[in-house]
């Protein structure tokens, strides 16, 4: 592999670790940054993907919407505190040019509720598209497509 | 602090007939009372959700369901017609159809390998002759009685609704006028569904049913509705409830909010000042119904929610799974004839339903405070005064009526 190659490689791993340390860390108000002004961000399951149905558990297609869920979960929705922790693994580069790459990944979340109850909460995978054409990176597309279209009692905190 | 005396919620006597402004909270966790909705509930003399037609568009489509702990499958026989049976082999009981859905001409049993036909006749027995002129079947057994149980299979507007009971009324007449109109309303054309999920509910189906028809709720304890005015009990709405008292629509329309005081007055949290979206388009919502009305929640009795919000639109079927938990499956869905501006309207407006829901969020955990606050009050009772003791339609939403309703309608059919 060539340097530059690898260090693409190590920036996009940077990427998608910094973006779970965010959401792990309750940083919720940093989380729109890591997406491009205009964006598809969507929570989907395989079965609804396989099947092309195209409705998503939460969907936005623009930095304003997620910034939108952010400030409602702050300031509007009711739900027991709760907190995530991702595991992020099995990172492909699809293809890859000098602007944009399409990277899969695998993820699983364990919820800690506020009384300690710890469940794994959901798998699935990522499929992105990230524009690296200048830094920082930033998520044109994140399709998070769970292996299972059944949540537990509700999904607040985005994936 | 009062003295315990002076406490008034509890029914010493026991639950007095007729009574639907207390609820005991032992209906929610008893594993008695779960068994017996099994029978006078869902397999009782009433109607219930399956499916949309359009799941099942082509002959040979299946697609796999529940009515309350039974599994059943809806399908389309080669001749096109409508049918439903229970998803269980007649031989030794064993599930038929395993997947979600799919299309074919016969169902055969991957245990012995039994085959039925789309409308739950059995229609092959392996080696039923027996091998090499030993064993089989005896001579007298008799394919027509060991079909697959059948049920009574009806539709509205494209919506299937099935019974086990030859004693239940007609769909029409189970659901009456003003429910059956209000019904064709949303379902103004071929539908198209956008896509399904499961949300697991921590409490006992009851409290998320009574949710659904609690119209006092929706503006207080969703913050996310009130603020946009996307529904707020000042608006102009109300409720419908049938004769039966179990089903019910909840309605409003939009109207600019001219000086209202009982939020502000009241300090209450639902109306916090200031909160404004960054990207609105998700609520720029088009009156595709022609009629001004941007929120109707419609039951019908015992588990089934026809929901628009504004344009978004979704069945919900809820599958009672123990005494604490609750199975709440979600098709979301829209028209064949959307166009994509259309259609991405729905998307975005889906943000407001489901289990990740703006507005449905809460629906989800709100039932389970109560089924963990009730663990040691098999003894007491909730309350259910707003709007007075009947279950009637009235012309405000800050009314609990329509969950009086269900209480008649339950009691009525429980025996209770």
């Amino acid at each position: 592999m060539a340097e530059d190659d690898r260090r693409r490689h190590f920036e996009i791993e940077q990427l998608l670790a910094r973006y779970a340390h965010c959401l792990d860390d309750d940083r919720l108000e940093e989380w729109p940054k890591f997406f491009a002004e205009t964006c598809t961000y969507k929570i989907t399951s395989a079965e609804n993907q396989r099947c092309n149905l195209p409705v998503g558990l939460f969907f936005a297609n623009t930095r304003g919407m997620l910034e939108d869920r952010v400030s409602a979960l702050r300031e509007a929705n009711i739900y027991e505190p709760q907190r995530y922790r991702h595991f992020i693994a099995q990172i492909v580069i699809l293809e890859c040019d000098d602007a944009v790459a399409r990277v899969q990944s695998s993820f699983q979340i364990v919820r800690i509720m506020q009384d300690g109850r710890t469940m794994l909460f959901a798998t699935g995978c990522y499929l992105d598209r990230i524009a690296i054409g200048a830094a920082p990176f930033l998520f044109e597309e994140r399709i998070v497509v769970c292996d299972s279209d059944r949540i537990d009692t509700l999904l607040a905190i985005p994936f | 602090m009062a003295p315990m005396e002076a406490r008034t919620n509890s029914v010493p006597g026991g639950w007095e007939p007729g009574d639907l402004t207390r609820v005991p909270f032992a209906l929610y966790s008893d594993p008695a009372v779960y068994a017996r909705e099994q029978e006078a509930l869902f397999r009782g003399p009433i109607w219930h959700y399956l499916g949309l037609e359009a799941e099942v568009p082509n002959p040979g489509d299946w697609r796999t369901t529940q009515i309350g702990d039974a599994p059943i499958v809806l399908a389309r026989a080669l001749d096109g017609s409508l049918n439903a049976f229970e998803n269980r082999c007649a031989h030794r009981g064993s599930l038929l159809c395993l997947a979600p859905c799919g299309n074919s001409k016969t169902l055969t049993c991957v245990y012995h390998a039994w085959g039925y036909d789309l409308k739950g006749n059995l229609t092959g027995v392996a080696f039923r002759r027996g091998v090499q002129g030993k064993g089989g079947m005896p001579a007298d057994f008799d394919m027509k009685a060991h079909g697959l149980r059948k049920l009574r299979v009806a539709s509205i507007a494209g919506i299937v609704f099935a019974t086990y009971s030859a004693a239940a009324p007609s769909l029409d007449d189970y659901l009456g006028p003003a429910i059956a109109q209000r019904i064709r309303r949303v379902m103004k054309g071929p539908p198209k569904v956008l896509g399904y999920y499961t949300q697991t509910l921590p409490n006992n189906w009851k409290l998320y049913i009574e949710n659904v028809k609690d119209s006092y709720h929706a503006s207080l304890l969703h913050l996310f509705f009130t603020t946009f005015e996307l529904n707020r009990l000042s608006q102009p709405g109300g409720i419908i409830v049938d004769s039966s008292g179990g089903h019910h629509v909840s309605y409003s329309m939009i109207e600019a909010a001219t000086g209202e005081t009982e939020y502000a007055g009241a300090g209450l949290r639902s109306d916090r000042q200031g909160y404004r979206l960054a990207d609105p388009s998700m609520l720029m919502g088009k009156d595709e119904f022609g009629d001004g009305v941007t929120l109707q929640i419609l039951t019908v009795f015992p588990t089934f929610v026809l929901q628009q919000i504004q344009n978004s639109l979704a069945l919900r079927r809820i599958v009672p799974t123990g005494t604490g938990e609750t199975a709440l499956h979600w098709t979301y869905f829209g028209f064949a004839d959307d166009d994509e501006e259309m259609e991405l309207l729905r998307l975005k407006q889906a943000n407001l339903i489901g289990p990740g829901g703006y507005i449905s969020m809460e629906d989800g955990a709100v039932g389970g405070f109560v089924q963990r606050a009730i663990g040691g009050a098999a003894d007491d009772v909730s309350v259910l005064m707003m709007g007075g003791h009947e279950a009637e339609s009235q012309d405000t939403r800050a009314t609990e009526s329509s969950i009086r309703g269900f209480w008649k309608a339950y009691r009525a059919l429980m025996g209770l």
